[in-house]
């Protein structure tokens, strides 16, 4: 008996095919080897072993001089609450908006909205929100002083406040629109309007319907955009930086401040320190599993119940107004930064600026020309590699018919460890070899971040694509690459434009990786508009903030409308992807 | 013109330690063999092996022989086998011509007018630069016939190629299609539900 796949076979392995065999294989190990390499260069010095600073025995000294670092458990409380209220705020918002608007012209609207929104990158998000929530900021001026009683702006830490609470608004206005985007892409996947009308001929009404015939079919298939949401929650550097607690800083903070310290020997702690986040970014990650196992076996019980109706108004309520609001946040933050970015004497409570001055942007646009080069040379090259390594695993999946969907688990590798943890032991590595950080090991360092994200993008448009497309192809004559070139790449243009966009999206708002692998010496609009926040110039935090901004969005207006224009005579084109 | 035969030796085809079919047959030119059955009892997986693109759950056994030769070790670009889909899969990002022009190989010379002479040879003179999806449902099938005839096929496979017509437009696509495939002398394999189209094909039928 020969089995069907000796057809495939039978084709000459040229160097082409081989390549995208190995596809695969080489991406997890661009992915995997760094971590691994970083990981392991951060635990040896934090046991005291790093012989160019002269630690060449083992010991735990570091860990009780971490211990003794003043605030650290406050720190540590901070870190593990936002890594746990962030997804969880999120998770539930989002479930609960699309139990309520699944099948509305709202569902509609907020489809075409949540890629911009996910574009804004969170730096910038959180420099909005916090001109918009500060004591004196756009919101306070609006409601001041009629509504609040204010003539002049309250004394109360809203912004950097003690328990991280604007870090944890500011991050789950961020994470709302990304968990939204992962959760719309799986749910064609599970035939979410059939469960729903099925729930609801038993007499379910629709939202409790949704969210106990969909929701725990659909949370698995975002699990893993949940858990990369707690390790980027937990471990932050430059939301917190940003809009996080100062006194005393998050931990992934201290830990960056450790690094810079120029006392070598803070080094040691830092390692420790970069360690621990591990530990407090894992610890999180198994609460939150330990809440599935409850909420499941709580659901449960809920089903059983047979309850077809309570709550349902409250649920619907919650899931509009939560969603609605981090709307809101999000746009308004880009309509604060805005008017600060052009304003000119602006006294409290006043709507508006009494004077405009074009005077910011004027002053940024002449350091602009390195970081702006900086930053788009790194996101092009970081995508440009991603983007060929993506097509060439997912060109192999179709060739061969096989998904390596196990071990390319580990993709998501660098999203579930915190970033601190392992660019701290990659730049030990770079020092010891004697590199000095260049504009190709940041853009590898990106590349980190952006060939995961690029992947998650393009993965699922790629393969749903109509396998007759392509076998049609084939029994007209033509070859594979005939084929990916003329029928399959054209046919996903657009998922492979936001694919691309979504790499430059991810690379421009990389700051820790830009700062600590560039050395602080390759500055990118994102390393600059972050530096700024310990200054008080709000017009020129507003300028670079926007700016951060822009770039993503051009990307993802390019991605929208390049097909639509390309396709303008298709019709056939215009439902695909 | 060539005369194509197309030969199928003790084809057989096993899904989990299942037998789905086994079928022995000669088709000659300008024939059509009808296979017909219920959903699930191979029908496409035949199609499927014989195009050269049987999923790997599947395992077959037995030879296909076009014009002598076995097509078996070949990959499926290389068969010169045509299929045509329940659907009239006109890509939708080429224009009329642009999907013509796809089919014609590589090697021929002036694809323009070759592109032209089918166009007109379908009574379509002028449609080249038409968006296909704006073309009616018989237009789209006598494209998608003639895209896959200027592939220089050796046989043809029908994939319950009239389903998706309504009842008028049916018999008149089916007896285009039919009267292409005897002029250019191809044998076919046709996999249908339908008698209706058993009966045009005037052929052998195997019923699985």
């Amino acid at each position: 008996m020969v089995p069907a796949r000796a057809q495939a076979k039978a084709l000459v392995p040229n160097g082409f095919n081989v390549g995208l065999r190995l596809a695969p294989w080489l991406m997890l190990l661009v992915l995997i080897a760094p971590i691994a390499l970083g990981v392991g260069l951060t635990v040896l010095p934090a046991f005291g072993y790093m012989p160019v600073l002269g630690g060449e025995h083992f010991t735990l000294r570091h860990f009780s001089e971490l211990l003794a670092a003043p605030g650290l458990g406050h720190s540590v409380t901070v870190s593990a609450m936002s890594a746990l209220l962030t997804p969880l705020l999120a998770l539930v918002l989002v479930f609960l908006f699309l139990a309520a608007a699944t099948g509305t012209r709202i569902e509609r609207w907020m489809r075409r909205l949540v890629a911009p929104l996910l574009a804004i990158p969170h730096a910038a998000a959180a420099f909005g929100l916090a001109f918009l929530i500060a004591p004196s900021g756009l919101l306070l001026r609006w409601a001041s002083p009629e509504l609040s009683g204010f003539t002049s702006p309250p004394d109360a830490l809203i912004v950097n406040d003690y328990w991280g609470l604007s870090l944890i608004l500011a991050l789950t206005v961020k994470e709302i629109p990304f968990l939204l985007l992962m959760a719309l892409a799986a749910l064609p996947q599970i035939e979410a309007d059939k469960r729903v009308s099925i729930a609801r001929s038993l007499g379910y009404k629709p939202a409790l319907a949704w969210l106990l015939t969909v929701a725990p079919v659909l949370y698995p298939l975002i699990r893993l955009p949940v858990y990369a949401v707690i390790a980027f929650a937990s471990a932050t550097v430059d939301v917190a930086l940003i809009i996080g607690p100062n006194l005393p800083y998050t931990l992934s903070v201290l830990v960056l401040q450790w690094f810079n310290d120029p006392d070598l020997n803070y080094r040691f702690v830092a390692a420790a320190g970069a360690l621990l986040q591990l530990g407090v970014t894992l610890g999180a990650l198994l609460v939150w599993r330990g809440l599935e196992v409850a909420v499941a076996a709580l659901g449960r019980c809920y089903v059983l119940n047979g309850h077809r109706s309570r709550g349902d108004t409250t649920l619907r309520i919650t899931g509009f107004f939560g969603v609605g609001l981090a709307v809101l946040l999000s746009l308004g933050g880009i309509i604060a930064l805005a008017l600060n970015s052009i304003a000119g004497f602006w006294r409290f409570p006043e709507n508006l600026p009494r004077a405009w001055s074009f005077r910011a942007w004027d002053n940024a646009f002449l350091d602009l020309a390195v970081p702006l080069s900086n930053t788009l040379l790194i996101g092009l090259l970081s995508t440009a590699v991603a983007i060929v390594l993506v097509l060439a695993v997912l060109e192999g999946e179709q060739r061969s018919g096989k998904r390596h969907s196990p071990s390319l688990l580990l993709l998501y590798l660098p999203l579930i460890i915190p970033q601190i943890a392992f660019l701290f032991g990659l730049i030990v590595a770079t020092e010891y070899m004697r590199w000095a950080p260049n504009i190709g090991m940041v853009t590898f360092a990106h590349l980190l971040f952006v060939l995961p994200y690029s992947f998650l993008s393009l993965s699922e448009a790629y393969r749903r694509l109509d396998p007759r497309w392509s076998q049609l192809a084939a029994t007209l004559g033509a070859s594979q690459w005939r084929c990916f070139w003329k029928v399959r790449l054209p046919l996903l243009l657009a998922p492979c434009l936001t694919a691309i966009a979504v790499g430059l999206a991810v690379s421009v708002s990389q700051y820790l990786a830009t700062q600590l692998i560039g050395a602080g010496r390759i500055p990118t609009i994102t390393t600059e508009a972050v530096a700024l926040a310990s200054g008080g110039n709000r017009s020129i935090i507003a300028v670079w903030a926007l700016l951060q901004a822009l770039l993503p969005m051009a990307g993802f207006l390019l991605a929208l409308f390049l097909p639509r224009l390309l396709w303008r005579n298709r019709r056939g084109m215009r439902g695909i992807a | 013109m060539k005369e194509h035969q197309l030969q199928l030796d003790n084809v057989r085809i096993v899904l989990q330690a299942r037998q789905l079919l086994e079928i022995n047959a000669v088709i000659k030119a300008g024939e059509v063999l009808t296979v017909m059955g219920p959903s699930g009892a191979g029908k496409s997986s035949l199609l499927a092996y014989l195009a050269g693109f049987l999923a790997p759950a599947f395992q077959a056994t037995g030879d296909v022989l076009l014009d002598g030769e076995s097509l078996i070790a070949l990959p499926a670009e290389q068969r010169r086998v045509g299929l045509l889909f329940q659907d009239p899969l006109l890509f939708p990002h080429l224009s009329v011509a642009g999907n013509l022009r796809f089919a014609v190989p590589a090697k021929a010379k002036n694809k323009d007018s070759i592109v032209s002479e089918a166009l007109a040879s379908i009574g379509m003179e002028g449609f080249e630069h038409r968006d296909p999806d704006t073309l009616s449902g018989g237009q789209k099938s006598r494209v998608a016939l003639q895209r896959l005839l200027l592939s220089a096929p050796r046989a043809v496979l029908l994939d319950e190629p009239f389903s998706c017509l309504d009842a008028h437009l049916r018999r008149e696509v089916r007896e285009f299609v039919f009267n292409r495939l005897q002029a250019a002398g191809l044998p076919a394999i046709m996999v249908t539900h339908d008698q209706e189209d058993a009966d045009a094909a005037k052929g052998a039928v195997i019923t699985l």
